[in-house]
Parts: C-alpha cells; structure tokens; sequence
C-alpha cells in the first residue's frame, strides 16, 4: 500500500472537483455536481482514513517516535539560492489529525447540505466552493513551507469569504463576508512580515529547516536574537506577528469581530468553516512551530496563554446574553478556541512540560465533533422554524426527536460532562494549565461552568420551554440527508474522547500520557454539572427568572449582549479614522493639491503666453521701440561699469 | 534581417492593410488576424528562444540583427531580446488581441480605431525590443501619440481635456528621458570609445557619478511617469475615465510598463552608481503611491477611477521593486509588471463590458450584476482577486517576489518601506471587496438592468485569454522566473560592481 499517493489524491481530488463544477458551466446539473461534491469528499474520507492507518499503526512510528514524512516537494517559486516557496505534503501527526478531522466534517457537512440547501439556485456554485475550501483547508496542513502555508491561508480565507456572502442579495452577508476577509486580511498583514523575518534570518522558508535552524544554537538563531527593535528581539517580533495572523484566523480577542457575524453564511458553511476546521487554523499554525516558540521564545507563548484564557472568557460572557442561537455558537467557538490558545500557551517543551499541546490537539480533534454536530442541529433547527431566534424556538423534542438527542449529547460534550469526548479533552487541558500556569487555570475552570450554562440554556430554551405542540408534525421526516450526518457526528461527539491521544499526538512525536486524575476531576464535573442545572431552572420551563437576573446585572448584561461594543469600537476605526480622515483627505489631496500643481503648471504657461503674446505684435515701431529701449539699457550698463 | 522585424513589420502591415475593406467587419476581421499572427509570432520566439538557450546559448540578447541608420549620428536600428524583454512582448501580445476582441462592437470611425491601436503595438514591439536608445525613444513616442488620438475621438466625459492632460504629461516625460538619452550619448564620447546610443555597449562604459546622478534622474522620473509614479500619476486617473476600452487596456497593460521597463533597462542598468546612491529617493515616492494610491482607492465610486488609482499603487510596487536593487526585487517588478498589466486590462475589460450595457460605471448605481451578468461579474470577481493578491493568480506571485526581494536588504529604512508596502494588501483588500460587494453582488437596483445580455463571444475570448495569462503565471511561476532569472542577473551585476 502506497499512501503516498493517497496524500497527494486526498489533495487533488478536491480541486479536481472544484474545477469541474467550477468550469462546466450550465450544461451541468444540479444534481450531478452535487453527487461529485459528495462523491469526491467520500473518497479522500477514505482515503484519509487509509493515511491515518498506514501512519499511525504500520510505518510512521521510528522507534517509538512519530516523525515528520515529507511526501513530496518541488521548487515554486525561487527568489535566492535557499529561499523558495516549495511545494509539498508533509505527513506528521498533527497534519494527519487534521486530514482526518477536515476530511470527515467536511463529508458530513456535504452530505447535509444536500437536505439543507435543496432548491436552492446556485448550488452548483455553493459545491465548487465547499471543494475549493476542502482542497484549500487540506493544502494548509500538508504545507512543507511556510509561504507554502500562506498560500493556503488566504485561499481558505477567500473560499470562506465566498461562503459567507453567498447569500449576497443580503445586505448583511455581504458586510458579514467582507468584514470577515478584511480582518483576517489584516491579520495576514502580521504574519507576512513576521514570515519575511523569519525566512531572511534563518535563510530559508522550509519549516522544518526553519525548526530546526530556530532552535539550535547558531547563525540563524543569533542574528535573529541578536537584532532587536523597541527592546524586544526580531525573533519575538516575528513571532507575535506570526501569531498575529494565526489569532485573525483563529477569532482570538480583538480580532474576533469577524467571526460572529459570519454567521450570515448558510449553517453548513457555519459547522463546516467557522466551527471544526477554517478557525482552529490558528491554533494549527502555532502547533506548527510549536519548537520554535516553545524553545527560543517562551515569553510568546506564554503572552499567548493570556490572550487565549482572556478570549475564552470573554466570549464565554457574551454567549450567556446573546438570543440568536447561531451567535451563541460562534461565541462558544470563540471561546473553545481559546481553550486551544491557552493549552498551547501553557505548554513548555521537554518532558513533562508538553502535556498542553497534546491536551490541545484533543480538544480540536473533539471539537471539531461536537461544535460541526452543534451547528448542524442548529440548521437542522433553523430549517424547521424558519428563524435563528431563540424566542420563536421551544417544545421542538416531539417533532425534531433525532436533532433533540444529537444536540443533547454534543452539549454535554461540551460541557465537558464524562465520559463524552468533551471530557478527557478539557481535563487535559484544565490539568496542563494547573500544572503550567494557575492563573489562566482558575479562567479556565470557571469559563467551563459558564460554558456548560450558555450551552444548556441554548438547550433548554430550544427544546423545552414552550409545552410541547401535540399537533406538530415531525419536522426530520424525510430529511435522511441531514439526519444521517447529525447521527454519525453524534457517536463522533460521544466516542472520540476514548482515543488513547497521547500515544499518538505530541510534540516531540514520543508517547505521552494524559492522566485522569479522579480527584482533579471532581471540580470541572461539578461547575459543569452545576451550569446545567442553573440553565435548567431558569428555561427549562417559561418564567420569569430570566428577566430578573437580567434586570439584577442591569449594565453589565447589556453590555455582554452588546458584545462589549467591540463592534462599535472597530466601526469608528474603520469608518471614522480609515474612510474620512486618511482615504478621503488623500483622494481629494490628490484631486486638488497633486492634479492642481500639474493643472496650474498648464494654466501657467497659457497665462504666461497670453501676457507676453503681445511682444510679438508684428508692428515695426514696436520692435524699433525695444530696440531703442534695449540699446539705453546697455548704455547704461556700460556706463556704470566703466564710470 | 532577424525574426524580431517581423514583429514592426506585422502590426505595422496590418495597420496599413486595414484601411483597404471597405465594409467594417472588414476591417475588424483584419485586425483580428494581424494581432493573432503577433500573438502566434510572440509565442514562436519565446519558444524559439527557449530552445536556443537550452541548448546553452548564454549571451545577453538573442535574435539581435544591428542595421545601421543613420551613421553620422551613430543611431542603429539594433533589435535583440532577452527574457525580461520576451515576456514584455508576450504581454503586449495578449492584451493587443485582448483589446481588438472586446472592441469588436465599436460603432464609428472603425478604420481609424483599429488604425491606432496596432499603430500603438507597433510602437510597443518596437521599444521593448529595441537596443539602441535612440531607436528606443523614437518607438517610444510612436506609442504616444495614438492614446491622444484614441481617448480624443473615441472618448467619453471630458475627454478633450483629459486627452490634452495626458499627451502632454507624457510629452514632457519623454522629453526628460530624450534630455537623458541625449546626454549619455554624448557622455559615451568623452568616457568610452565613442558616441553610441547602443545599451550593450553603453552597458560596458562607466560613466562618472556626478553625470549619473543627473541622467540617472532624469531618466528614472521621465519614465516613471508613464509609470504613473507619485507625483506624476494624475494623467492616469483622468486619462482612463475617458478612454474607451481598449486604450484603457493599452494605457495601463502596455503604456505603463514602457516606463518601468525604461526605468529598469535605461535608468537602472545604465546608471548604477547613481542608482545606489539615489534610489532611496524612489523607494520613498513608490512607498507613498503604494499606500497613498491605496487610500485614494478606498473613495473611488467611479470603478474606471478605482481601477486606475489601484494602478498607481500597484505600480508602486514595480517602481519599489526596481529601486530597491536586489535580484530578487527586480525580478518581482518584472512579474509585476507582466501580471499587473494582464490583471488590470481584464478589469478595464470587464468594467467596459458592464458600462456598455448600463451606461454606468458608479458602484452605487450597479448591484446585482452577477446575477444578470454571469460572465462578466465572475470576470471583474477574478480581476479583483488578483488584485488583491489572491495565490493561483498571478498578482500573489509577483507581490511576494517583490517583497522578500526588498526584505532582503536590510536596514530600517528599507524595512519601513517595505511593511508599508505590505500594508497595501490590506487597503487593497477593503476598496476590491466594496467594489465587488456594491456592484458584482447585491440585487439589481435598476429594473433595466433585467434585460441585459450577457458577453458576447469576442468579449469571452478576450476575457478567457488574460485569464488564461494571469493562470499561467500564478500558477507556474517557475516558468516566468526562469525566463527571466539570467538577464536580471545581467542588471544585477551592474548594481553589485
């Protein structure tokens, strides 16, 4: 068995899908490209499932140890000896993980839209690009280079702007998907200089040169430290602007403003995009060069385990007042991420030290399962009642039974309720940071407890609530389509947390174990189960309890729901300070200071020739007057000299 | 007589036997196949020169054939490639029979249309393949004169004024660049062999830095402007809202890039001791064009306007690139100004295809257009991310180039101009996005705009074609870079001595 080839097929045949969507134009139906769609996403599922395999049990292990493969490479694009973009596929765990978990979400997201998104126009457009994003999201974890992974960056930035405004006769879809690629862009700005500072230290853009080179004393090493700017070293510089970018990506606090209103996108886009794949980019590309901060720059990481731990907070807040279901899941993302951020932050390298990263490649490889499975119910939900709002939902357990359960299970997943996957994944992460930095480990215990209240209140006031209509019919009836994938994630949800993970994932490539310890465990299990149970009293049923606490917390629910105004903060930069003070003075400087200096030189010379016109009048006593004139004036002249 | 001649010789026949149909399709048809026969020619000599150099020809120029002109004077025509020229050829190729495609509908004074725009392809084969600077200005004013002619009569807006503002902002920057011409010729008296207008020999002569330093400038600033370089960019905006289509194309995809490739071939390679000593002056004017053209973007409601001020902070970056003197650097500005003239012509393209049919080229009045316009909106969508530098298009590529190549030089300054360079792409980003969120999506606006139809087939095949261009080179840029990478070694070598 080659898995080589596999890889490269895993890759390909996205593309290849896209392409052929993408250029058939009309003569295609509608039906057929989304059978290719589909077809192709079960093949690299498969596919991937053959690479995991063959990695994991049969020969990626040397030793005992998991190291990185390069699959292929060729020269792209070369700009000096040493320093090229290189293309290739590297496999190592993480980029196998991703494999698996993009391929398989972005299968069932597939497959569920096909009940989601039906009668839809332009579905054959909405297929070309969910391929686009595949092949994309895939590029990006097999990256060998790191311009190589730049590329990938922003063409899933570009499939997800596409996604996002695809409804675009929406006004608000396409604000939404603007904002999202603009901040992101942003973002992106960082982490190219923080690339280009990287790859001209260390004279090349290969990562695992790049590793090897920022780790161990050298040249490399030393000129990086060695040069700094406002008392902090290039090195750092370079990587809090890489983190810059991976932080856009991954909606880390402030540069999450996007990510709550992509949610305008369709809500497969939403699971597929902004839940399991597309968002954990960031976090990704820090595991990436996991050595390099981990050895060389421990102060950024350690800045990075305070973003994380803030960010999971603060969204965690904002979840608790928001009332459109879909913004309660993109804050919980948010916030679970964060989760991810902080794992990392805490993690240190060497034995003993690096139990965070691996605690936090779990809790995506688990999130990725419940948060794809969260979205999808909440489109299963939205499809049924027409309306993202929570007031409009309520009694749906009778009439949406499968959706009821799955969304059930996912949210004691994240809850973090044993023995879901949710579970292990958090207690890993929860332990590493009590282990590595108690301040964020005390956030973290108490973001859990509102993590599992915002969740059960997004439960409750869905499916309980309002009595139950005994008339309703059964809103899943039929839809197989979206039934099936919600009941494949949901044993996803459920089981993926019994992976032995640390065996397989860490950053050295040697087995670690994650240890449940039952005595640390019995505070997380309590604050979650206690969560559910306060969001049980307040919505279980219809009361007044809500609108008390509301009331009691006055301001500072107000501002939660208001998102802290970050938004506005962001509008007044942007419109304010970007648009009318540097864009509109620079365009009508440009009108009437430059153009003006280059019309009035015009104007000049027809004035100047106007005046002095006349001189040429062709009369001759005019010229016989200069003449005298001229003669008196040298007379003059000489006469002064010479007397 | 070398193969190169038939290059002149071809639009210059074709512009000559198109006045003979008397019916318009005529004419067009005439058109059409003479710029097919020098795309096809282009495409023969790159080949040709592809397999001459594999079998390990190494010197400078290919092809070159030296015919004397006019001896007392020493002017030559002498005509020679090498790959920087080549693919300033290949892109002059595609966006001429880009440009006779999407004119295919023009109405009036048909002969005289076509007439222009292979008179202007005549004089851009002309320069880019010319070795003599003498030769080199004389097609340099050949490709002037019709863009006057072209916006004056075919134009639209104020166009007499925007015409007259344009001809003569490019007069006097050819009159900078004939001052600077004119006196490296008679410097080459009194420091080389002889007098000679020939690049390669001049190439071998050091002229002394106080001489440099003044024609140095000249040069450089006599063709940035037609570069559109800060300050001398505002023909650029003026010009291409009045000009129809086509010579929008030409103005930006061809026009411009006759002052970069002077400012690299002439300014750059003559002067390289006062290159050194006085490039910083361009990095800054390139670094304020870059971000300053960007925000002056960002308020165009007008998209010729748009497109046009993104040009000036897009060829920022060509200016950038060559004034920053790394191998890398000049390799970049060579990409750029190849993708950047595909890119831009296949907007100008698509906004005159969408202004024929509505009548308006403001943003806020269009909307919807994807919906009623397929081919065309997805059109101006991929413009607008290769203008954004969108990887797989040929504008990621080139921008990357340039800024690693200017990464490369260290110290503050460069550094400083090279993040506000960097910095564009997110400007750029924000005016690309808006335009295509008010005008390529949304719903329509207009209950007219329900009927229209959408491209024709020439319109498809002009559009296919640049696409296919900017594919190509975002895609392979391997291929690009190895065309070009021995002779920037040659400019290189200049700088580095």
């Amino acid at each position: 068995m080659n898995s080589d080839i596999y890889i490269l097929l895993i890759l390909l045949l996205p593309l290849l899908s896209f392409l052929f969507i993408g250029l058939s134009g009309r003569k295609l139906s509608t039906g057929m490209a989304v059978s290719v769609g589909c077809l192709t996403l079960i093949t690299t599922l498969i596919f991937s499932i053959a690479v995991a395999f063959d990695y994991f049990f049969v020969k990626g292990s040397v030793g005992g140890v998991y190291a990185p493969q390069i699959v292929a490479r060729f020269e792209w694009l070369r700009f000096s000896p040493g320093m090229s973009i290189d293309l290739g596929l590297i496999v190592d765990p993480i980029s196998v993980m991703m494999l698996l978990v993009i391929t398989c979400i972005s299968t069932m997201v597939n497959i569920f839209s096909i009940g989601y998104m039906k009668g839809e126009e332009r579905l054959k457009s909405y297929y070309a690009y969910l391929s686009l994003f595949t092949f994309s999201m895939l590029g990006l974890v097999l990256s060998i280079n790191i311009f190589q992974m730049y590329i990938f960056w922003e063409l899933v930035g570009i499939s997800s702007f596409l996604l996002i405004g695809f409804f675009f006769n929406k006004p608000s879809a396409i604000a939404a998907a603007k904002k999202a690629f603009i901040v992101t862009r942003f973002a992106d700005f960082g982490f190219l200089i923080g690339i280009l500072i990287l790859g001209t230290g260390a004279k090349t853009f290969d990562f695992l040169t790049l590793i090897d080179r920022l780790t161990h004393p050298g040249v490399a090493l030393d000129s990086l430290t060695g040069s700094g700017f406002l008392g902090m070293s290039c090195l750092t510089w370079a990587l809090i602007l890489v983190f810059m970018g991976g932080a856009g990506k991954s909606a880390m606090f402030p540069l999450h403003i996007w990510l709550p209103d992509a949610m305008e996108g369709p809500t497969p886009v939403s699971a597929l995009i902004h839940a399991a794949t597309m968002v954990v980019a960031g976090v990704f590309l820090v595991a990436r060069l996991f050595p390099i901060y981990s050895i060389s720059a421990p102060e950024v990481l350690q800045g990075i385990a305070y973003i994380g731990s803030f960010t999971a907070l603060f969204s965690a807040l904002i979840a608790c007042a928001q009332t459109d279901i879909k913004k309660v899941l993109a804050y919980s993302t948010i916030s679970q991420i964060g989760f991810m951020m902080f794992a990392l932050g805490v993690a240190g390298w060497g034995e003993g030290h690096d139990e965070g990263f691996t605690a936090s490649m779990f809790h995506l490889f688990t999130h990725a399962f419940f948060k794809a499975l969260l979205f999808l119910c909440a489109g299963s939900v939205i499809h049924a009642v027409h309306s993202n709002e929570m007031k409009d939902m309520g009694g749906l357990r009778k009439s949406m039974p499968i959706t009821h359960i799955t969304f059930l299970l996912a949210c004691l997943a994240i809850a973090g309720i044993p023995p879901f996957s949710g579970f292990f994944s958090k207690e890993a992460i929860l332990s590493a940071a009590a282990h590595g930095n108690p301040p964020v480990f005390y956030v973290g215990l108490f973001t859990s407890a509102l993590t599992s209240f915002y969740m059960f209140r997004l439960y409750f006031s869905i499916f309980w609530s309002k009595p139950v209509d005994a008339h309703a019919h059964n809103h899943e009836k039929g839809q197989w389509a979206m039934n099936i994938p919600l009941i494949l994630l949901a044993i996803g949800a459920v089981l993926a947390g019994l992976i032995p993970f640390g065996k397989y994932v860490s950053a050295t490539g040697k087995a670690i174990e994650l240890p449940i310890h039952v005595m640390f465990s019995v505070l997380p299990v309590c604050l979650g189960l206690g969560g559910i149970l306060v969001a049980a009293f307040m919505y279980k049923k219809q009361n007044e309890i809500p609108q008390k606490v509301t009331k009691l917390l006055g301001n500072f629910y107000e501002a939660a729901y208001k998102k802290f105004f970050i938004d506005e903060i962001y509008l007044f930069l942007t419109h304010k300070v970007i648009f009318n003070l540097i864009g509109r003075p620079a365009a009508w400087f440009d009108r009437n200071v430059v153009d003006g200096m280059i019309q009035r030189t015009g104007s000049t010379s027809v004035n100047t020739s106007n005046a002095i016109k006349n001189l040429q009048s062709g009369k001759l006593q005019g010229y016989t007057m200069y003449f005298l004139g001229g003669v008196i004036v040298l007379v003059v002249l000489i006469l002064i000299k010479f007397l | 007589m070398s193969i190169l001649t038939l290059l002149i010789i071809c639009p210059l026949l074709t512009s000559v036997l198109l006045l003979l149909p008397k019916s318009d399709k005529g004419t067009k048809s005439i058109a059409l196949i003479g710029s097919i026969i020098q795309i096809a020619l282009t495409g023969y000599i790159t080949f040709l020169y592809q397999a001459i150099r594999s079998a390990g020809d190494k010197s400078q120029m290919l092809f070159e054939s030296n015919i004397v002109w006019f001896s007392t004077l020493h002017i030559n025509f002498h005509t020679g490639v090498d790959g920087i020229s080549l693919v300033m050829m290949l892109l002059t190729g595609f966006v001429v029979l880009a440009g006779v495609l999407v004119s295919w509908n023009i109405k009036n004074q048909v002969k005289e249309f076509f007439f222009f725009i292979m008179l202007l392809s005549t004089g851009a084969f002309g320069f880019f393949m010319s070795l003599d600077l003498f030769m080199l200005f004389f097609f340099l004013e050949i490709a002037v004169v019709p863009k006057y002619m072209l916006i004056g009569i075919w134009g639209s807006g104020k166009k007499e004024n925007n015409a007259m503002k344009l001809a003569l902002m490019l007069m006097a920057g050819s009159a900078m660049v004939f001052l600077g011409i004119v006196g490296i010729y008679f410097a080459s008296g009194y420091f080389g062999p002889h007098n000679t207008w020939d690049i390669l020999e001049l190439s071998k002569i050091h002229l002394p830095a106080e001489i440099q330093r003044v024609i140095y400038v000249l040069t450089f600033v006599g063709f940035g402007v037609f570069t559109a370089m800060f300050p001398f960019h505002t023909w650029a905006p003026d010009g291409h809202s009045s000009a129809p289509t086509a010579a929008s194309m030409f103005l930006a995809g061809i026009s411009m890039k006759l002052g970069g490739y002077g400012c690299l071939r002439v300014a750059t390679y003559l002067m390289p001791t006062a290159a050194k000593e006085l490039s910083w002056i361009f990095i800054i004017l390139a670094s304020i064009a870059i971000v300053y053209g960007a925000f002056a973007t960002l308020m165009q409601k007008d998209l010729k306007y748009m497109n046009a001020y993104s040009s000036v902070s897009h060829c920022g970056f060509v200016v950038l690139g060559i004034a920053m003197l790394t191998k890398t650097a000049f390799a970049g500005a060579v990409m750029q100004m190849v993708s950047h003239g595909l890119m831009t012509a296949l907007f100008f393209a698509a906004i005159g295809m969408i202004y024929d049919r509505t009548h308006t080229r403001m943003s806020d009045q269009l909307g919807g257009m994807l919906k009623q316009l397929p081919f065309i909106g997805t059109a101006f969508i991929i413009a607008g991310l290769c203008s954004l530098g969108l990887p797989g298009f040929s504008g990621f590529v080139s921008e990357m180039t340039i800024f690693t190549g200017s990464w490369e030089k260290a110290g503050l300054f460069y550094r400083v101009a090279t993040i506000l360079a960097c910095a564009s792409i997110v400007i750029t980003a924000v005016y690309i996005l808006r335009a295509v969120g008010k005008a390529i999506w949304g719903t329509v606006t207009n209950k007219t705009y329900l009927m229209l139809t959408d491209a024709t087939w020439s319109e498809r095949a002009a559009t296919i074609l640049l696409v296919v261009g900017i594919v190509i080179i975002g895609v392979a840029p391997f291929l690009f870079i190895r065309l070009i990478e021995p002779d920037v070694q040659y400019i290189i070598n200049r700088i580095i001595l």
